[in-house]
């Protein structure tokens, strides 16, 4: 009897969250790629007609705000690692009975809202703001010179945004390092650079695998810092779908530009953990 | 190291660990600057939101700084749409937060405690709604409703909320029921009392901080929430959404007060949380 409720129930636990998932996450996926797949208006109505030209249309119109996406998402992600690393590196082996007062320092930004601390950087970078008119004043920037608007302004607003997500996974790949493998290569005369090289860093690169993950695709479909902190130079694909979604209403486009760049994204997320080893990617998927 | 190995005199002991720390210290004191300068830049826009809202700026345009004062603290509400977008994004919040307790807390338990076909397909699938881009989830969710002809508003976020906190609670509730003594909950048994009992009285108190940690979690993530909300929305606007759509227009000082506000709540409840588990783990 007890046996067989032991088989029942986790299908009934799971049963009410996991239907939610399939019908608000997987379905939601199959009504997206219809959707790109159908001829109409919002007027008239939509049917399907497998009509697959939206795709290259679409492709053709905004492969540069696909790319410009890309560079911008990989930019990021690189100046992301630079930065987060040594600070995950410090509070992991340097932060002693604080480590937890550090890294919820490092969160804080997470309970300010994303639009709220983004328009809180243009504040900052605007022309008459408290970095750059002291600066123009002093002479030492030209009066031509700008941060908003330009790609560094949304690069930064980006790097700003996520860093908190490069900084975690790599604190938890360094912190769960045993010190007794990093005195070995102290005690095999190895020096605190080749320790670092041979021993930490490779035990570091799930975190940072993680870390890449959960910045680069985020960064890369962001459309809040691009339309906050840049201009017409720097629209991101993001800003396209939101605006085909919802202000022009040409739904199969949106549709197909989305799913387009899910499979970028997906494509790029897979060859990246085939060519770091596929074992990181479970372990990071297990988490 | 074995007793028998000749142990080094007590002066060069002390030597080594004299120097050891130094070493670190030098090391570290570089790492150590460079977390604090990361840390300032990552406050440092929180405090120009708070800063900015006691400007004493004369209307809604709120950008260069005139003087202190308190007075937008007092008049909090004198913009009532500002003011329901705030109170519908709580409401949504508190709902979806509870909903994908309950939902999250299920999955949560039935993946810590059994073994079960499906959960596979099921880790994978909670792996994905956790780093799917948001947008593509938004993108999604609005196909569905344009499809089933579903209008758009606070149920359609609400719904779109609990999706996507729904794995974040199960992850945090798996993880405590992983770590779970079962004797504790064998030992009710033998004393005579039902599965039914034994999960009420035994199982869920021991849990219970943990679902709290994810109703909390999953607060914090629907309250915040931009992107996967403006697809969901229709026209209905929660607090965020109001600000992006003001920000053409101005923003009055009023939202960096709520934003304080709301800063200043969820820092507490992080805290007390915080202050509340380490006590607990002293006295374990």
């Amino acid at each position: 009897m007890n046996r067989v409720k032991n088989k029942i129930a986790p299908y009934l636990l799971v049963l009410p969250g996991g239907l939610w998932l399939l019908i608000f996450f997987a379905v939601p996926m199959v009504a997206m790629l219809s959707l790109s797949l159908q001829e109409g208006d919002i007027v008239n109505g939509y049917r399907f007609t497998g009509h697959w030209q939206t795709y290259t249309e679409a492709i053709s119109n905004y492969d540069t705000q696909i790319i410009r996406s890309l560079i911008y998402g990989a930019v990021a992600t690189l100046i992301l690692i630079v930065l987060a690393f040594p600070v995950a590196y410090w509070i992991a082996f340097y932060g002693g009975k604080r480590k937890a007062t550090y890294l919820f320092l490092v969160l804080l930004p997470f309970f300010v809202s994303f639009v709220l601390r983004t328009i809180s950087w243009r504040q900052i970078l605007t022309d008459e703001g408290p970095l750059l008119h002291p600066l123009r004043e002093a002479g030492l920037i030209s009066q031509s010179f700008h941060i908003l608007g330009t790609p560094t302004a949304v690069i930064l607003g980006l790097v700003y945004n996520f860093l908190p997500f490069m900084v975690l996974p790599i604190y938890v790949a360094l912190e769960r390092i045993d010190p007794r493998v990093v005195e070995a290569a102290r005690d095999l005369y190895a020096n605190p650079a080749t320790t670092f090289r041979k021993v930490i860093f490779p035990l570091a690169l799930p975190g940072v695998f993680a870390g890449v993950l959960m910045t680069f695709v985020p960064a890369s479909s962001d459309y809040v810092n691009s339309e906050v902190l840049g201009s017409s130079e720097t629209t991101m694909i993001g800003q396209v779908i939101q605006a085909q979604f919802l202000e022009n209403s040409d739904y199969p486009t949106a549709s197909a530009l989305s799913f387009v760049l899910m499979l970028v994204l997906l494509i790029g997320v897979f060859t990246y953990a085939r060519i770091l080893g596929t074992e990181d990617v479970m372990k990071v998927a297990a988490r | 190291m074995t007793t028998t190995t000749e142990r080094p005199p007590a002066a060069e002991v002390e030597k080594a660990a004299r120097i050891k720390p130094k070493r670190r210290i030098t090391g570290g004191g570089i790492l150590h600057a460079w977390t604090w300068v990361i840390i300032a830049w990552l406050v440092l826009p929180i405090l120009v939101m708070i800063l900015f809202g006691f400007n004493d700026t004369p209307g809604r345009y709120n950008q260069t700084w005139v003087g202190f004062t308190f007075k937008w603290y007092g008049r909090l509400f004198e913009y009532p749409d500002l003011t329901s977008a705030l109170v519908t994004s709580l409401v949504i919040a508190v709902v979806a937060s509870l909903l994908s307790g309950a939902l999250g807390t299920g999955i949560g338990y039935a993946l810590g405690r059994y073994r079960f076909r499906g959960s596979g397909s099921l880790n994978l699938i909670m792996f994905a709604t956790m780093s799917s881009p948001e947008l593509i989830m938004g993108a999604s969710l609005l196909s569905l409703f344009v499809s089933a002809g579903a209008g758009l508003g606070p149920v359609t976020i609400t719904i779109a909320h609990v999706m996507f906190s729904i794995s974040f609670v199960a992850v945090v509730v798996r993880a405590r029921v992983m770590t779970l003594d079962r004797s504790i909950e064998e030992a009710a048994a033998d004393l005579g009392a039902s599965p039914w009992t034994t999960f009420w009285k035994v199982t869920f108190p021991i849990i219970l901080p943990a679902v709290f940690s994810g109703v909390l979690l999953a607060f914090a993530l629907s309250i915040d929430d931009f992107i996967v909300t403006a697809f969901t929305a229709g026209t209905t606007k929660t607090f965020p959404l109001w600000i992006w759509g003001a920000t053409r227009v101005g923003l009055p000082p009023q939202v960096n007060v709520m934003g304080t506000l709301i800063f200043a709540v969820g820092v507490f409840f992080a805290l007390a949380a915080n202050i509340r588990s380490s006590s607990k783990s002293k006295r374990d």
